[in-house]
């Protein structure tokens, strides 16, 4: 059986003015039928411009690709026939309804809403008390909730989702994942991009992309599973002098800050809580506290960096 | 064709939302034809005279009579002595000064002729171009009574005056609201037209919601269809708005017939339309393509023979205007209106414009790319 998404060696640079910027640097990949695959990384890794070659909106500079089998360049017709992909900006007219946007959508992919609603309507009972105001108008999450409905209305097999949670708050990311996983249930294999790395673990497999290059592809086990050392949170009253205090103590490999706590990470495999207690009290920080941690994906992605 | 029909609906349905279209659609024709064609009046009156009469005769207060009667002008300074208008010139409240010699009777009864003269004010061109005109004219008619004054009555050998007798033929009254209505009505036709569908592909660019339609299989040609059919129907709005508007207030009603007018806007619109598309598909923002197509838009008009004749261009202007659809358009219209043309009388204008449409929307078609390198 063919792969939903085969990605060899694909290269794509931008002509600056000032000198060739690489978005993608020769990255390979693929993506299993029926999986969510996550492609991790910071704004500017790239993640859209690979989005924008599977989706036969752009042309890469080198390398190939296949979307269902079929060649990104050479038979885009039938890619469009059965992928849906929801852009990271809002691209539904904003001066149409819900319902028109929706009915406009499955027009021009010649699908029938009746056919399909019921891949859509877990989704679309959410909005449809909304369903006659503007798309404009809408809140956020609603917006994602109708971009979602309307790239999935033609029943495409794959599913591009470029960046989208971004901007949306907990809550609805949270149910937007869950709706994601509902669909993953019926066979449709997702392809999704964040930059939020602690979405990385809904995920099925995840691509950790830098620069244009994959730092590492495998399932977030397994990317947890190979940070081979301990990894502490600190946290004391003075969380600033704090940070810079362990950054540049010899025995700190890194240290960064992590919500509430920093995360640190030693040099010496063996040593633990007795060395970070030690440079705290000679400091003299108050109310410190020192626990081990298992190591999350950002803690991979910072170690993967550093490489 | 199913797919060509949701995308006109879905066209009709943003284009009608817009609140700004009725006033674009209703207002902008009304205020246009109302004020354009009383303001740019062809006729220049009330030409500001300057007089400095050395002679204080009967025979030059006739002629300053004569001039200020004939209603083109309007005595404004009277001065002692040359300086004294050339003042009034200075401080732009005399556009002509008119210079009568000492001894100009004596001189034009004793020695048969007599000299004048004529100062003119040149920084507006058109003012001082015909306003000379007039005064020569004026001053030409007065030699001629003066003469015919002077032959005694019966005569053997009376002053032989060739009398020039003229009708204009189309339009008797020479009546240039009757050529100029139409012409600002395809003016405006065409910069609605263009800018309208400028900017619309443009939008969809901005708004990011070309991302969505490059994925779907919509084909290109129904993509530009689906933008040109409802910007055509559109400027037809405004031009059977203008049409109106001509008829009520102007009292225009064509010689020929308005269904001839609409075959050939039809076809001119799909070129121009064309031709705003085709600007869309070049530009990146809404802000670009409005500036681009006004541009191209103001050098159709004026090249368009509406307020220069096409055959007082130069030669090189007259070849760049065979390449400008809204002469075609023009000359369409002043013959449909004022001289009853119909369609047979107009095709070679509308083969003309088909190839232009032809061209623009191909180019258009072309040029819109799903994909970016």
């Amino acid at each position: 059986m063919v792969k939903p998404v085969i990605v060899e060696e694909l290269v794509k640079k931008y002509r600056m003015k000032r000198g060739e910027v690489k978005a993608l640097n020769g990255i390979s990949f693929s993506v299993e039928k029926g999986e969510v695959f996550g492609i991790i990384g910071p704004d500017g890794a790239g993640k859209t411009s690979l989005f924008r070659i599977l989706n036969t909106l752009l042309l890469a500079d080198q390398g190939r690709a296949t979307v269902n089998g079929y060649d990104t360049v050479g038979e885009y017709k039938k890619i469009r026939q059965c992928i849906g992909y929801m852009p990271g900006r809002f691209s539904l007219y904003q001066d149409l309804s819900v319902r028109e946007n929706l009915e406009f959508f499955a027009a021009i992919f010649n699908a029938d809403i009746q056919e399909n609603y019921l891949l859509i309507k877990d989704i679309y009972t959410q909005i449809e008390p909304f369903r006659d105001r503007r798309a404009g108008q809408l809140s956020g999450g609603m917006k994602q909730k109708l971009a979602l409905c309307c790239a999935l209305i033609h029943q495409p097999e794959i599913l591009f989702l470029d960046e989208p949670t971004t901007g949306v708050d907990a809550v609805s990311r949270k149910e937007f994942w869950e709706m994601l996983h509902r669909l993953k249930e019926r066979g449709i294999t997702i392809l999704v991009s964040t930059s939020y790395m602690d979405e990385a673990g809904l995920c099925d497999r995840v691509a950790l992309l830098q620069k244009g290059n994959i730092l590492s592809i495998d399932t977030p086990e397994g990317i947890r599973g190979r940070f081979g050392k301990a990894v502490w949170a600190v946290r004391a009253s003075e969380m600033f002098r704090l940070l810079n205090e362990l950054k540049g103590d010899p025995s700190v490999e890194s240290c960064y800050p992590f919500g509430q706590y920093h995360h640190v990470v030693l040099k010496a495999p063996l040593a633990g809580e007795t060395d970070l207690r030690g440079i705290m009290d000679r400091e003299r920080y108050a109310e410190a506290e020192v626990r081990p941690i298992s190591p999350t994906i950002e803690d991979c992605f910072m170690a993967l960096m550093k490489e | 064709m199913r797919t060509l029909k949701f995308l006109l609906e879905k066209e009709f349905l943003q284009i009608l939302r817009d609140p700004a279209i009725w006033r674009i659609l209703f207002v902008m024709p009304i205020v246009q034809l109302l004020i354009l064609p009383l303001a740019a009046d062809y006729e220049i009156k009330n030409i500001n005279l300057s007089v400095v009469d050395h002679d204080h005769s009967a025979y030059s207060t006739r002629l300053v009579n004569k001039i200020t009667a004939s209603g083109y002008f309007r005595m404004t300074d009277y001065s002692a002595g040359y300086s004294g208008s050339l003042r009034a010139i200075e401080r732009d409240r005399a556009d002509l000064v008119l210079e009568i010699p000492p001894q100009f009777e004596k001189t034009l009864i004793k020695e048969n002729g007599a000299t004048l003269f004529i100062g003119v004010n040149a920084i507006n061109g058109v003012k001082a171009g015909l306003g000379g005109a007039y005064i020569q004219r004026i001053v030409r008619d007065y030699n001629q009574d003066v003469r015919a004054q002077w032959i005694q009555y019966p005569r053997l050998d009376p002053l032989p005056i060739i009398d020039m007798r003229y009708s204009d033929w189309y339009n008797p009254h020479m009546n240039y609201r009757y050529f100029m209505v139409p012409g600002i009505l395809v003016m405006l036709v065409t910069m609605i037209g263009t800018s309208f569908a400028s900017n619309n592909i443009v939008r969809e660019i901005e708004m990011g919601t070309i991302e969505q339609i490059n994925v779907s299989p919509i084909r290109k040609v129904h993509f530009i269809l689906g933008k040109l059919f409802p910007f055509m129907l559109l400027a037809l709005t405004v031009l059977t708005t203008g049409l109106v508007i001509a008829r009520v207030v102007y009292g225009i009603v064509p010689v020929g017939h308005y269904s001839t007018i609409y075959v050939f806007a039809s076809v001119y619109l799909l070129a121009v339309l064309g031709l705003g598309l085709l600007l869309s598909t070049y530009a990146q923002t809404q802000q670009q393509s409005m500036l681009v197509s006004s541009f191209v838009t103001m050098i159709f008009n004026l090249l368009s023979g509406l307020y220069t004749p096409i055959e007082s261009m130069p030669g090189w202007a007259q070849v760049i205007t065979r390449f400008n659809p809204v002469s075609y358009f023009i000359q369409v219209m002043r013959m449909v209106v004022l001289k009853g043309s119909g369609l047979s009388d107009i095709q070679p204008h509308i083969l003309a414009v088909l190839g232009f449409a032809v061209f623009f929307n191909g180019w258009a078609i072309l040029n819109y790319k799903k994909r970016t390198g």
